[in-house]
């Protein structure tokens, strides 16, 4: 399954990123390589963007860029 | 620097919101310098310090996650590192988030630089219960490691002194990332054959090129072909072994690579750090749990945004009522060292350079609203507010191809009513998004400035004045729907090939502000705003006057208006009567001082506010000419606590009254003159076939095009046109309806709203020019809200005559066409987002 399918509260492990170029390079450089545990905090008020907890820090990324993060539900 | 001293010239690098900034200011303190980065609008601050003989450089870096080639941010910093060669690098780490900070770290050990590790807030750190071994990570960087809590400025002594020693070292962090058993070989081999090309191997890290070649780094490649003979078989070689390590490994080596960082960034910090507690919940999630909250978060949002306008705009604006008076005291002064003016034509040295004033403070009447502006974005942005803005408004934005983080610039633009363009069209600067800035870029102009408003109240109250609220509610809020939809057509035409950059965000964690800090960087960018924007100011009001002056009015007419002055003049003296005791006072030159006199007495009392300032003034002028005064006073004055009534000095009195408006009259028909018959004029009424269609006649081209310069002088050409019959004073609104009958609101509604979209003000072209860094964006900037503006009018207009429709008909009917056309844009599929 794809991270945009994770619920908050949430947690998943990535097993990998699938969108090449600039987009997975910014992945890849905040951390989201395969192996990391990984824990939806919550949706914004709109849905989209979600944030995310990853090795002690939050980001948030859109629905669409989640999508191309695969992931093992914990 | 004419000192013995050595300059030392060293690099401050570290990932956003590892406190880099708080380091440098309080390494640097005072001494510091913004410019940009050459080329571009990315911020270079450099600042210096002294430590024993020696003087240090400071450079700060852009904060960057890592040093790819993919953003201009990285690009600068990694450009810098490579090309100006500094003694040492400062790499700022957040100690409380070492890991993923470390990533950044081994890039630049990578690229042979002297390191010292700074490992800042690190009281943080310890208050979540992570003890960090500095001497082990020392050992395992191979770079001194120094702990630092910058808002507290602990630790810069020491910090100080291992950038002095490492720069005096320049040794190299000796830390080698092992990329493993598959990639190290193959590293090795291109190692080897880079090596042999002398020039490229001299000039630029051979270890550093090698990884980046492997990662497909499309600037490392350039640098190969300009550097290498034999680049062709060197990129070569490269792309033939990328792909053979994809093949085998299904995997590509940049992400090998950076998987390798991310685990070997693991491993030291399970050989360094202890936690001595688990943290679950922080202050920054319970203040999430609200603050970005389904119910709660968009309610706060909008607080804030509030907050913002009414301490900034509104506050701000009553602030200005108390500068005000020093600004018009330092135009009076000007005024007083010029030529004096002349009974009815003014020297040119007087009006143009007063013209010119009067414009120049127009715009430093708003310094104390930037003030608080700046002031209140710095705390946005350091406390991290600024994130969570753009987390909840993303979704609504991206539809029209903007980005949450497009929603501030709005606002300080004027997203309801009342802003500024200039900083708002700088607030857009920290948008990683290059195409949303754009785009953000060019609609803030739209949005309601400051200027714009006493237009709008002025024509409001023309034809709408039963319906205020209603008719203001519109054009504040017709200017987003309008600006939204524009983004979106801008997005899928003029900026269709621009890159989006991913979303990606981080959400730092939240940070009380330092007074310091935010001083600092809201005095620094209103001294900026100020320099830039004066000069600019006073060289297009200059060629504006020029523009409305020039050619003047004929000989012809002149002597025509100087006759008639003498024949005023002549009334007054019959009037006045040759036995007058006064007549000696009046005559000759004296006329002309009398009539300044009189004018400064008349301006004097009009500004003396409370008794004791009239009295004042009623003094002084009694000291500077006590004959002059005596007129002035209608005969009515005291001689030793006396009243006296003076019959012949009444006189002169009702006579110089007659004069003083006959004269006034000329001064007004002789300025309306000038301007009609000017260059400006000519334009006007030149396009008055083509602005028919828009209800627009050439006195109201005049006001349009003269707004130019700076808005707030719409209404004030205005009042030039529209002069008032002598002895009546009509409100202008009263005045234009008269001599305009045949105006119907949509005359109004057609001019408002062409106002509305009215090209931006001369400083802020200026801004988008340094903010685009190109002209051709400013030249854009300008002439698409005047194609917009004329189609708009028109479609009112006209349109509106045809189906035969009321102003408020015309007003609600735009409106809902609007909303339908917002909502299509918004509907239109967006195009895939990145490459």
């Amino acid at each position: 399954m794809t991270l945009d399918e994770i619920k908050p509260d949430q947690e998943c492990e990535i097993v990998d990123t699938t969108s090449g170029g600039i987009m997975e390079q910014r992945l890849l450089d905040m951390g989201f390589i395969p192996g990391t545990r990984i824990k939806v905090v919550r949706n914004a008020p709109l849905v989209d963007p979600v944030e995310f907890l990853l090795k002690g820090y939050n980001i948030s990324l859109r629905h669409s860029e989640a999508k191309q993060v695969e992931v093992t539900l914990l | 620097m004419s000192d013995k001293s050595q300059k030392i010239m060293v690099a401050l690098a570290g990932q956003p919101n590892s406190g880099k900034s708080t380091i440098f200011n309080i390494l640097t303190g005072a001494r510091q310098h913004v410019a940009n980065y050459p080329g571009v609008t990315v911020e270079k601050k450099t600042g210096s310090f002294r430590l024993q003989d020696d003087r240090v450089e400071l450079v700060d870096l852009p904060g960057t996650h890592s040093l790819t080639s993919y953003t201009l941010e990285e690009r600068i910093a990694r450009d810098f590192l490579l090309n100006d060669k500094p003694a040492a690098v400062v790499d700022v780490l957040d100690a409380s988030n070492l890991e993923r900070n470390l990533y950044l770290t081994f890039q630049l050990a990578e690229m042979d630089i002297s390191l010292v590790i700074d490992l800042n807030m690190i009281d943080v750190a310890e208050k979540r219960g992570i003890k960090i071994d500095t001497q082990k990570l020392s050992q395992e960087l191979g770079a001194p490691v120094i702990s630092t809590v910058g808002n507290k400025g602990k630790g810069k002594r020491r910090l100080k002194e291992a950038i002095l020693s490492a720069s005096k070292k320049r040794q190299a962090a000796h830390f080698r990332i092992n990329y493993g058993d598959d990639l190290e070989p193959i590293l090795d081999s291109l190692e080897k054959r880079l090596s042999e090309e002398m020039e490229i191997s001299s000039r630029y890290p051979v270890r550093w090129l090698t990884v980046k070649l492997m990662e497909n780094d499309e600037e490392a490649q350039k640098l190969v072909r300009k550097y290498s003979q034999k680049s062709g078989v060197i990129l070569k070689l490269a792309e033939e072994k990328r792909e053979a390590f994809k093949l085998e490994h299904k995997k590509s080596p940049q992400k090998v690579i950076a998987i390798t960082r991310h685990q070997e960034a693991e491993r030291i910090v399970e050989a360094s750090v202890t936690r001595s507690k688990e943290i679950t919940r922080t202050l920054t999630d319970r203040i999430d749990e609200v603050a970005c909250s389904r119910y709660f978060g968009p309610v706060v949002l909008v607080a804030t945004i509030y907050l913002i306008y009414e301490l900034a705009i509104v506050q701000g604006y009553k602030i200005t009522e108390y500068t005000w008076p020093l600004l018009a005291w330092s135009r009076d002064l000007i005024a007083s060292l010029l030529p004096s003016e002349g009974f009815i034509f003014d020297p040119f040295f007087r009006s143009m350079p007063i013209w010119v004033v009067d414009g120049t403070i127009a715009v430093l009447n708003y310094v104390p609203i930037f003030l608080i502006l700046f002031a209140l974005i710095a705390i946005l942005e350091d406390t991290g507010y600024m994130a969570r803005m753009a987390f909840i408004l993303d979704r609504i934005f991206r539809h029209f191809g903007l980005h949450g983080q497009s929603v501030l610039p709005m606002v300080i633009g004027g997203l309801y009513v009342g802003g500024c363009a200039i900083p708002g069209v700088l607030a857009c600067r920290g948008m990683k998004d290059e195409k949303a800035r754009l785009a953000t870029i060019l609609i803030v102009p739209l949005m309601n400035c400051l200027a714009k408003i006493p237009f709008y109240v002025l024509l409001i109250g023309m034809f709408f004045a039963a319906y205020k609220g209603i008719a203001m509610f519109f054009i504040a809020t017709i200017t987003i729907i309008i600006a939204l939809s524009v983004a979106k057509l801008l997005n899928l035409t003029v900026l269709r090939k621009r890159l989006r950059a991913p979303f990606v965000m981080e959400m730092p964690p939240y940070h009380i502000p330092t007074t310091g800090g935010v001083l600092r960087r809201c005095l620094e960018r209103t001294w900026l705003f100020v320099k830039k924007i004066i000069t600019i100011v006073i060289l297009v009001s200059v060629i504006v006057y020029a523009l409305i002056y020039f050619p003047g009015i004929s000989e012809e007419r002149k002597a025509h208006f100087i006759s008639q002055a003498e024949q005023a003049q002549k009334i007054f003296f019959k009037k006045t009567g040759k036995d007058n005791p006064y007549a000696g006072f009046m005559a000759g030159d004296n006329l002309m001082d009398f009539t300044r006199y009189w004018r400064d007495y008349k301006k004097a009392k009009m500004g003396a506010k409370g008794k004791k300032a009239k009295q004042a003034v009623e003094q002084g002028f009694r000291e500077k000419n006590l004959e002059f005064f005596k007129i002035v006073k209608r005969g009515k004055y005291k001689v030793k606590g006396e009243m006296i009534k003076d019959k012949h000095a009444k006189k002169v009195y009702t006579a110089y009254k007659k004069l003083g408006k006959t004269t006034n009259k000329l001064r007004r028909e002789i300025k309306e003159e000038t301007i009609i018959t000017s260059y400006m004029g000519r334009a006007g009424l030149f396009l008055e076939p083509l602005t028919r269609w828009a209800g627009f006649n050439w006195r109201v081209n005049i006001a349009l095009m003269s707004s130019f310069a700076a808005k707030e002088s719409s209404v004030a050409t205005l009042g030039g046109i529209y002069q008032s019959p002598p002895g009546e004073k009509h409100r202008l609104e009263d005045r234009m309806k008269e001599k305009e009958k045949g105006w119907t609101a949509l005359h109004v509604l057609a001019i408002m709203l062409f106002m509305a979209m009215y090209p931006p003000c001369i400083p802020t072209l200026l801004m988008i020019k340094v903010e685009t860094g190109s002209i051709k964006w400013m030249l854009f900037a300008t002439f698409y809200p005047i194609v917009l503006g004329s189609i708009i009018a028109v479609f009112i207009f006209t349109g509106g005559n045809l189906l035969g429709l009321s102003g408020m008909q015309a007003m609600f009917a735009f409106y809902i066409l609007a909303l339908i056309v917002l909502v299509l844009m918004g509907l239109i599929k967006r195009e895939q987002e990145f490459a």
